[in-house]
């Protein structure tokens, strides 16, 4: 079971919450200049296969570059019809590539920061556990034992098996403030590349050169290793399919025309550059020049979350979780139990119960203690008081007496678990009113837990502690809800306990008492019932649930076999991440099938376009399609062609950033997006195609 | 538009909806094997087909057994149908004494009847002994339905099942249809259209002498028999050359109403079944919304182009208006008995579903009136469609709607709780693929030959028009023509037989495959996440990717058909 781990303090809640420390601005002009060059290169015809439908377009503007060319060469101009469309089509091929380019461009630039801090870093290889020799880094091997002082950079992914040190982290996870190492437990994983800041420590290597989380993080910020995600795949069947089918409505259109202009005896069979022209408008170019975009794109913003995932497919699994299995502590509740209330007995004054409880307090560090000489504060106002100054002489907590308290000026304050207490008070000669038990039995009953307070033989009353759920969260399980994701609240707790806060918080189901065999089934029960499940998890234990499930959020705080065991790492380790990542997800998908639907819509204006531009010497009467008053059969071509090609470049933003995500149902998800890439995409293309015609017009161009 | 026409399109659709559930919900039972309130009739019959046949009645098959069974079959009698028309000369109940039929005729009919298509490239009461009718094609016209509605029935299995490897088998699905759903069906129907005068005998021909004084060969035969089922089993391939306009087949308003219901009840009662199989009918009632959206979509432009005629013509000053006396527009090719309503009706409903018999010539329609059949022709014939293959071709197209439109709501597409994935999209594409290729491909190749130019009827647009309808036609199983057109030639016989072939078995196997591969998958429970097919946004949505992905592929040929027809007409510009 997952141990209590300390989060980084909760942020307001949003589902999708400001961005990590790694994002950028869009357009990072460094970045853009590299996307420039790339976008030529990616022209390569062999890299460009692995797309069909852009190849398709790269083809069709080869062709037209020779015909272009032998116009030229027959003494037509640079403003000729034919070279214009050659030059949009190539435009066309460049502008897709330079999306891909510019998703990429973002990883690669991250890799190049990476890679910095992975010069040559000497490590100090132990022999005999005494002795140590200076070697490269990149000699070490599982199993090595090196010794890491202050000042020094850590050589490889390892666990800490003697030693504690503060650790700058900040190469790997981009955040400044120091985390402390310490051998056994779960915090004692350190990654190659990170720092000593203080103090020493012994780590004992677990991973070969190559294989380090650096070496994979590089590689997947770079996409070095980038495979298309199954849904990707899917899609791009689609569109290939449909890419064939157009290329066989462009192909049968040359015998149809020929037909045509046999029986009305005037026009022509439309030129092959017409025909192309036609073909790169219908095929759906935009989602075929983006699609790759959106996916690497996809990863990078769940790169800019701070987590790594560690392929695209854990990306769009996230999208379709059904079940969330979130651990209590840490995610759902603050981790800390908090004094909230105090509850007299018998007859004893509420401020003098408050008075005796803060004072037992006064040197108590824990987040507990701290709570309640906060609340005797608000409460009663009794203030911090200088002890030194009386006789007092503190108890401290122990796992044998369970109570903690102070020795003052002849007063005995005891407070702790209940039995311990009694004993405390029937040790002392005192009794113990019966209401008491009344008390606590109803603060655990709650989930909350009792802190009885005594003085020798007097019971003076209750600190009711309570695990505190974060601010928020009862909302954004019910967004969640909303999305149809069952979210399940997994704690050690007893079973009382459990349903109480699971019942505060508003989760939908909670797992008490859980080992880790129980999650384990929990899991395989949900997997088999057709559902996908996200969990997060640090520990070792957690390892085989964090490799069954579909999504499995490792906390960068955890232990590396957990880490390897999940297929995203949280760099902040902060598991109410694991709602984001989701958000993604679905933002991912999303956002290729808005554009997969827009781009299928537009192709309707683009025959009002084009089709009676082709036909109206031939059939002068096709004119009457011409329904946007498109002034001459060339604008009509190159308009269409020309929106085809700005179409991508206007929406890169959106490829790179996801459409705008708002949690709801599947139903009003639908009606708005259809509304607004289905019918949008049907109605955006003709004022734009009108509106280049005219500039066309204007600047003479056709 | 008159009232009296549009009633009587709202009383045909009331109807429709009446039938849908009660027999939808039947099927759903004969095919879970279920006991019905037939069974004490004609149990005995179905489990004497399994004995004779040596059929295992519990049998499951995986797709590729099941595919198997089915291109066997369908093989052994395109077989056996085509040495009956080659041989038919020497067999008996041949009064006519009726030559053999040659070989390329053979091959094309005996394609044609297999695929549930039903062109007919010939005249039957000069070419067809009785014989050959009865043995040779109408068994098919039970055989083919009965194959159709199988592949349906085994796709949405597909979705109903889950986590399994078998559809079902082949052979009992086949047996329960045709003993269950259309013989009962077909002979209720037969003895229906026998009250309203079709006729039913095996004379020979008789012959009578006209009002002129001329001799008339009037031709007799089992009719009614044929009749009904040809509708019933959305086959189409009349008795006579006529077809469904000759008084024999179709003598009565009453039984034209009842021969358009025929078509479309195993088709709608098909959606309710689909319902009933995957556990909720909302499902199949969306899939039936979408279908009227199109069907009324349709009849409406089919209708009112009719009814508004040939401008030409009222420029001459012809009355083309319709009162009380007449039903105006235009009536070049219709019944005067059936009028425009009827007649309008008749042809988005046969070319809806993959009937294809006609109450009028649809040559003859208006540009945009034709314009209408041969759509609903290219689109798939998902609208209501052929038995079991509208439905199996709608659902086609639903699983297209959720893959492109599903992404939107941040899941990968699943339908019905399947996970839409490679698999099934690349069947499904193939599907899709396999009607443009066939369809464009034949009409493209054709278009400028020759051989074909000479069977035109007509030339400009409309020639052109013939082209492609008749490869529409033959690659939708649909069999009805621009009769313009004389497809009795060498070339036409054997691509149409071809594109026949292809249109129906290399659609199925892809449909097949997929259906194997959904019924393995796990079924992912339904969430507030999940996808909506049930409501009126996703007809929307299912509608809009019918007539985009349809239209898109088909739109710029039809622009040179008859779009640019009819405004070419409206220019008063006229071909011969």
């Amino acid at each position: 079971m997952a141990t209590t781990m300390t989060p980084p303090a909760a942020d307001p809640v949003t589902l999708m919450p400001k961005k990590g420390s790694r994002a950028r601005p869009l357009f990072d002009p460094p970045i853009v200049r590299r996307a420039l060059t790339d976008s030529f290169l990616k022209l390569n015809p062999r890299t460009m296969m692995k797309n069909p439908v852009m190849f398709v377009v790269e083809v069709g503007a080869a062709i037209t570059t020779l015909l272009a060319g032998k116009e030229m060469a027959g003494g037509a101009g640079v403003a000729g019809f034919t070279f214009q469309i050659t030059l949009w089509l190539w435009f066309t091929v460049l502008f897709a590539n330079f999306a891909e380019a510019m998703a990429e461009g973002r990883g690669k630039a991250q890799a190049d920061t990476l890679r910095k801090t992975k010069t040559e870093t000497t490590a100090r290889r132990l022999i005999d556990g005494r002795k140590t020799e200076t070697v490269a880094a990149t000699q070490l091997r599982a199993g090595d034992l090196v010794l890491v002082e202050q000042g020094e950079t850590i050589p490889g992914d390892g666990d800490v098996i003697e030693g504690i040190a503060s650790v700058d982290e900040s190469a790997i996870t981009g955040e400044s403030a120091p985390v402390i190492r310490e051998s056994g437990g779960d915090r004692s994983a350190v990654t190659g590349g990170t720092k000593v800041l203080s103090d020493w420590i012994k780590v004992k290597i677990t991973s070969n050169p190559g294989e380090t989380f650096l070496d994979r993080m590089i590689a997947l910020v770079e996409g070095a290793q980038r495979q298309k995600t199954p849904n990707e795949i899917a899609l791009n069947i689609v569109i290939a399919g449909l890419t064939l089918v157009f290329l066989l409505a462009v192909v049968t259109l040359q015998p149809f025309a020929t037909y045509s202009v046999a029986a009305s005896g005037s026009g022509t069979v439309p030129s092959v550059t017409v025909l192309i022209s036609l073909l790169v408008c219908l095929i759906p170019t935009t989602i075929g020049g983006l699609l790759s975009a959106i996916g690497i794109a996809g990863m990078d913003r769940v790169m800019q979350h701070n987590v790594l995932a560690m392929s695209g497919k854990a990306v769009e699994a996230a999208g379709d979780v059904n079940t969330l299995l979130l651990d209590k502590t840490g995610t759902i509740t603050l981790g800390n139990r908090q004094a909230v209330e105090f509850i007299v007995v018998g007859n004893i004054a509420e401020a003098d119960l408050a008075d005796a409880a803060q004072l037992s307090s006064l040197a108590d560090e824990t987040p507990e203690g701290r709570s309640i000489v906060v609340l005797a504060k608000q409460k009663y106002n009794i203030r911090g008081r200088e002890v030194a100054e009386h006789e007092a002489h503190f108890i401290p907590f122990t796992a044998q007496t369970r109570m903690s308290g102070v020795d003052l000026d002849g007063r005995r304050i005891r407070k702790g678990a209940t039995d311990s207490v009694v004993e405390f008070v029937h040790e002392h000669g005192g009794t113990v009113p019966t209401e008491l038990m009344e008390v606590t039995e109803r603060i655990a009953r709650s989930g909350g837990t009792p802190l009885v307070v005594a003085d020798r033989d007097r019971v003076l009353g209750v600190v009711h502690l309570k695990d505190v759920v974060k601010g928020g969260m009862r909302e954004r399980f019910a967004q969640l809800r909303a999305m149809g994701i069952r979210t399940v609240m997994i704690t050690g707790d007893n079973p009382l306990t459990a349903a109480a806060i699971a019942g505060e918080a508003g989760t939908d189901d909670f797992l008490a008492q859980a080992t880790p065999k129980d999650k384990m089934d929990l899991i395989k029960k949900e997997q088999a019932g057709g559902r996908l499940v996200a969990m997060t998890g640090d520990g070792t234990n957690d390892a085989p649930a964090l490799a069954q499930a579909d999504v499995g959020l490792a906390m960068n705080t955890g232990t590396m076999a957990a880490k390897e065991a999940g297929n995203m790492v949280d760099l902040d380790s902060n598991p109410t991440k694991l709602i984001e990542v989701v958000a993604i997800g679905k933002q991912l998908l999303m956002t290729r099938g808005a554009l997969t639907t827009f781009s299928i819509a537009n192709d309707i204006a683009k025959y009002f376009a084009i089709l009676p531009a082709m036909f109206m010497a031939t059939y002068p009467v096709m004119g009457k399609l011409n329904i946007m008053g498109l002034h001459s059969p060339q604008s009509a071509v190159l308009a269409a062609v020309i929106f085809n090609a700005l179409i991508i470049i206007v929406l890169i933003p959106l490829a790179l950033r996801g459409v705008k995500y708002k949690p709801m149902s599947a139903a009003a998800l639908l009606r708005r997006n259809l509304l607004v890439y289905g019918v949008g995409g049907v109605i955006a293309p003709f004022p734009g195609i009108w509106l280049i015609d005219r500039l066309l017009g204007i600047l003479r161009l056709a | 538009m008159t009232a009296n026409g549009i009633l009587q399109i709202a009383l045909y659709f009331v109807v429709l909806v009446a039938l849908t559930r009660p027999l939808g919900a039947y099927m759903a039972k004969v095919f879970a094997g279920e006991r019905t309130w037939m069974h004490r009739l004609l149990r005995p019959l179905e489990a004497g087909v399994y004995k004779v046949c040596g059929i295992d009645e519990a049998g499951e098959q995986h797709w590729t057994s099941y595919a198997g069974a089915l291109l066997v079959f369908s093989a052994l009698s395109l077989l056996f149908t085509y040495l009956l028309m080659r041989i038919q000369q020497w067999l008996p109940m041949n009064p006519q004494g009726l030559g053999n039929v040659g070989e390329h005729l053979a091959f094309n009919t005996a394609a044609s009847f297999t695929t549930n298509t039903n062109w007919q490239s010939y005249t039957p009461e000069t070419t067809m002994s009785y014989l050959s009718q009865m043995i040779g094609l109408a068994t098919h016209n039970f055989w083919s339905a009965a194959a159709g509605i199988c592949v349906a029935i085994a796709f949405v299995r597909g979705f109903a099942r889950h986590s399994m490897k078998t559809l079902g088998s082949f052979w009992v699905d086949f047996t329960r249809c045709t003993v269950y759903i259309l013989l009962p069906l077909a002979v209720v129907g037969a003895l229906l259209l026998v009250s309203q005068g079709a006729i039913q005998n095996f004379q020979p021909y008789t012959t009578a002498a006209t009002v002129e004084g001329t001799a008339q060969t009037i031709p007799q035969g089992p009719l009614a028999s044929q009749e009904a089922i040809k509708m019933i089993g959305t086959n189409g391939g009349g008795f006579t050359n006529a077809n469904s306009a000759h008084p024999y087949e179709n003598p009565t308003p009453f039984s034209n109403f009842l021969q358009m219901l025929y078509i479309f009840i195993i088709p709608a009662g098909l959606t309710y079944t689909f319902g009933k199989m995957v556990k909720d009918t909302r499902q199949g009632w969306a899939l039936f919304a979408a279908m009227s959206v199109l069907f009324f979509a349709g009849v409406a432009v089919t209708y009112h182009f009719e009814q508004a005629g040939n401008p030409n013509l009222a420029k001459l000053g012809i009355e083309s208006a319709a009162t009380a006396g007449q039903s105006g527009g235009n009536m070049e090719g219709k019944e005067v008995r059936y009028g425009i309503a009827n007649s309008a009706l008749f042809t988005v409903i046969t070319t809806d579903a993959s009937c294809g018999a006609v109450n009028n010539v649809h040559d003859s329609l208006t540009p945009l009136g034709g314009l209408v059949p041969m759509i609903n022709i290219e689109l798939g014939e998902v609208v209501f469609g052929g038995v079991g293959s509208g439905l199996y071709g709608m659902l086609l197209f639903a699983v297209l709607a959720v893959f492109i439109a599903g992404l939107m709501v941040g899941r990968t597409p699943e339908y019905l709780g399947k996970k839409i994935e490679q698999k099934e999209v690349k069947m499904v594409m193939l599907a899709v693929l396999v009607l443009a290729f066939t369809i464009l491909g034949f009409a493209g190749a054709g278009a400028n030959l020759g051989t074909v130019g000479s069977s035109l009827g007509n030339h400009g647009p409309h020639g052109f028009s013939e082209i492609l309808y008749a490869y529409s036609s033959a690659t939708g199983n649909n069999g009805s023509a621009f009769a313009g057109f004389n497809a009795n030639t060498p070339y036409l016989d054997t691509t149409m037989g071809l594109a026949m072939l292809f249109g129906r078995f290399l659609m199925l196997i892809p449909l097949l495959a997929a259906a194997g591969s959904l019924a393995q998958k796990k079924l992912v429970p339904v969430s507030a996440g999940t996808f909506p097919t049930h409501g009126p946004l996703f007809v929307v949505l299912l509608v809009g990717v019918v007539v985009i992905v349809g239209a898109l592929t088909f739109f710029p040929a039809l622009s040179l058909g008859p779009v640019v027809e009819h405004f070419l007409m409206h220019a008063g510009r006229l071909w011969s």
